[in-house]
């Protein structure tokens, strides 16, 4: 009768040893959590998962026409500018949605943070997956707008679940970091909005990296999501050089959102119930 | 195996009060920063408190234990059972638990009304630890005794709250850990689906062997329930050990506060004593077909005008129900220097079974408040049997009524 494996030492500070374990053992409930976001989601809006092809689509639109037919900016090399903004789209989207809705998982799942135990890193984690499936939907149409445009992608596209890697890592980390700011610190929920609308414009969704000032280079890649979104391009387009400077740089700003927001969300966890 | 499954070493818990905190409980980023700036100054006028609500407990559980935790509202129960359930830290000491732990304290912990009956068998059975391979097993005997068939693909926003709380319950009556953590949430439903519901627990506990730890006000179920008993007051251990021990020192301590006796004196007025009794007397326990009596004895050295003497009746959570006043219906205006017994009488059958707390009041409108305001006596109302205890739920809040008045004047068959 007794099980090895659940023999609990519970000391301040403690939790931390078994923590890997416990999220393994708690795999079952990180996917029904998932799929029940999933759920409510497409299924108290009216128009359901077809929001998630409309609101891309509108955006991708909108952006097409101020920035090529307005601003008259260039596209890279010979593919359609709606593709191209669409091709950033995709991973900007992806953060973005994962930003907010995994800073606010918490808060909305207060019931079940004061009520019972579980690595509370499901719950954002979560968040992400159910942003993740977003982002397929609207990888479908991507899809569908090739075949409208006549654009066949290059052969790199071998390499993009490469880059959703690190856009995922990306979004979890920086998501995870925002999440434990905002137990604590209830001012995030009107940060976050400001982060994901101000990141729009100093990322490359509607525009080319190729129209950067090469002295801004820099300063501009350190924003995870320039080396991510010309990863993407350069995979799916495939028509501009290798983005060895932006991608290596968001790697780097990725792995270290990762370790940090792992580490303080860890930190904190514990004291979630007590804060929340 | 014998021996114990849980053993508990020093076990502290502190909570910090800040007292500036003006909207609750979180901290904004903008008053860490202005209060940071405050520091360059002066030293923080934050006043912090620290509020120890569990103090250096030791004890063990042995498998198979049915152990009652029992103590009055603030004792540390619901703290104690949040530790052991994992959700909150402990701040110092150890918990060692040899076996997995599902902790109910909450019927329906993360059902989602959107979803239906059958989803929501599936989210809360995972989200208290069960596999989904268990789920499926159990599934047809989990939807026949909530007694929800029909509706099992119906979104449980449409269930009565009778329906919803039989089918949480049945739920978490389908687990299998080896230690379960309950607290006062078996008091759901109506009579008949109460009774099932202990009958499921008796099998559960007495049956099968598991540990069960539970915290009750209800004295019966767990005279009923358990073998061995936790009383705790105000954070700290006061005995652990056979149940029938436990009750009576918890029964005995539990009157000592239906009496209170000293000196409170202020200018005008001396408050001597205080005490809640029924007619059988002042130590046993306060039953809802009795008629409670609370007394208080004041001294009075100089005629005060508008002088208010009377008490407020407090329920759970210390919310005020009722006060009552000696001079609230006659027009009574000065009393003469002297010793005074007042009387005041809660009629028979006005209060549901639950806790309530004393919180006397003297005081010269508008001029000044003395009395301290915090509650001086508790008291417990419990029923015999039945009696006016139909359809009374304690934590569903459609069932929350405080006032079980006997009102019916007659019933006869006319036709």
């Amino acid at each position: 009768m007794t099980h090895k494996e659940f023999d609990i030492l519970i000391e301040p500070g403690r939790s931390e040893k078994n923590y890997w374990r416990d999220l393994w053992r708690y795999k079952e409930l990180f996917y029904i959590l998932s799929w029940r976001d999933i759920k409510i989601r497409y299924k108290q809006t009216v128009i359901g998962a077809a929001w998630s092809v409309i609101r891309p689509l509108l955006t991708m639109i909108v952006f097409t026409i101020i920035f090529s037919r307005v601003a008259k900016l260039p596209t890279e090399g010979t593919a359609p500018y709606a593709i191209m903004v669409f091709a950033g789209l995709l991973p900007w989207q992806f953060f973005s949605t994962s930003l907010s809705e995994a800073s606010n998982s918490l808060i909305g799942n207060t019931n079940l943070i004061t009520k019972v135990y579980f690595p509370r890193l499901i719950i954002p984690a979560s968040s992400v997956i159910t942003s993740f499936v977003d982002f397929a939907i609207s990888f479908g149409l991507l899809l569908v707008m090739m075949v409208g445009y006549q654009f066949a992608p290059s052969l790199q596209i071998i390499f993009l679940p490469l880059f959703i890697i690190i856009a995922f890592a990306s979004s979890f980390g920086i998501s995870l970091f925002l999440t434990a700011l905002n137990v604590k610190y209830r001012d995030f929920k009107y940060i976050i909005p400001f982060i994901v609308q101000f990141g729009l414009y100093i990322s490359p969704v509607g525009f080319s990296s190729n129209v950067v000032p090469e002295k801004w280079k820099l300063l501009y890649a350190v924003n995870p999501m320039v080396g991510i979104i010309d990863g993407f391009r350069w995979s799916i387009i495939g028509e501009t050089s290798f983005p060895a400077l932006t991608l290596s740089i968001s790697i780097i700003v990725t792995s270290l959102f990762l370790f940090l927001g792992v580490g303080y969300f860890r930190k904190t966890e514990k004291s979630f119930a007590d804060n929340i | 195996m014998s021996g114990s499954i849980i053993e508990v070493k020093n076990l502290s818990k502190k909570f910090v009060i800040s007292h500036e905190a003006e909207n609750g409980k979180y901290t904004a980023l903008r008053d860490v920063m202005v209060n940071k700036m405050k520091g360059l100054y002066k030293t923080s006028s934050s006043i912090k408190e620290d509020f120890w609500a569990l103090k250096d407990l030791t004890f063990n559980i042995n498998q198979g234990d049915r152990v009652g935790v029992v103590g009055r509202n603030g004792a540390g129960k619901s703290t104690l059972l949040k530790i052991l359930s994992r959700i909150t830290e402990p701040t110092a000491g150890s918990i060692r638990i040899r076996g997995r732990v599902a902790s109910l304290l909450e019927v329906g912990t993360g059902f989602h009304p959107e979803l239906t009956g059958r989803e929501n068998i599936f989210l809360n059975g995972s989200i208290l630890g069960m596999k989904r391979s268990e789920i499926r097993k159990k599934f047809d005997e989990i939807v026949s005794f909530a007694e929800v068939e029909k509706f099992l693909d119906t979104p449980v926003k449409r269930y009565s709250s009778g329906m919803y709380v039989r089918l949480a319950f049945s739920v978490a009556a389908h687990l299998e850990p080896e230690i379960l953590v309950i607290d006062e949430v078996l008091a759901v439903g109506d009579a008949q689906f109460q009774k099932k519901c202990l009958g499921k627990m008796e099998d559960v506990s007495k049956g099968e062997g598991r540990t069960v730890l539970f915290v009750s006000h209800n004295i019966g179920l767990i005279q009923n329930l358990c073998n061995r008993g936790i009383l705790l007051e105000r954070g700290v251990l006061v005995k652990a050990g056979e149940i029938s021990e436990i009750l009576t020192l918890y029964n005995s301590n539990n009157s000592r506060s239906l009496h209170w006796e000293g000196l409170e004196e202020y200018e005008n007025i001396q408050l001597t004593s205080t005490s809640v009794e029924t007619l059988e007397g002042t130590s046993g326990d306060v039953y809802n077909d009795e008629d409670i009596f609370i007394n208080i004895r004041v001294k009075i050295n100089q005629p005060t005008r508008e002088l208010l003497i009377g008490f407020n009746l407090l329920g759970l959570g210390e919310k005020e129900l009722a006060r009552a006043n000696y001079n609230d219906f006659n027009g009574y205006n000065t009393l003469d220097p002297g010793s005074y017994l007042l009387i005041f009488c809660i009629p028979k059958h006005t209060l549901a079974t639950g806790t309530y707390a004393i919180n006397f009041d003297i005081a010269i409108p508008y001029v000044k408040k003395i009395n301290s305001n915090k509650p001086n006596l508790y008291f417990e109302v419990l029923s015999r049997g039945e009696k006016g205890n139909k359809y009374f739920v304690t934590n569903s809040s459609s069932y929350n009524s405080i006032i079980r008045p006997d009102w019916l004047k007659s019933i006869e068959k006319i036709g």
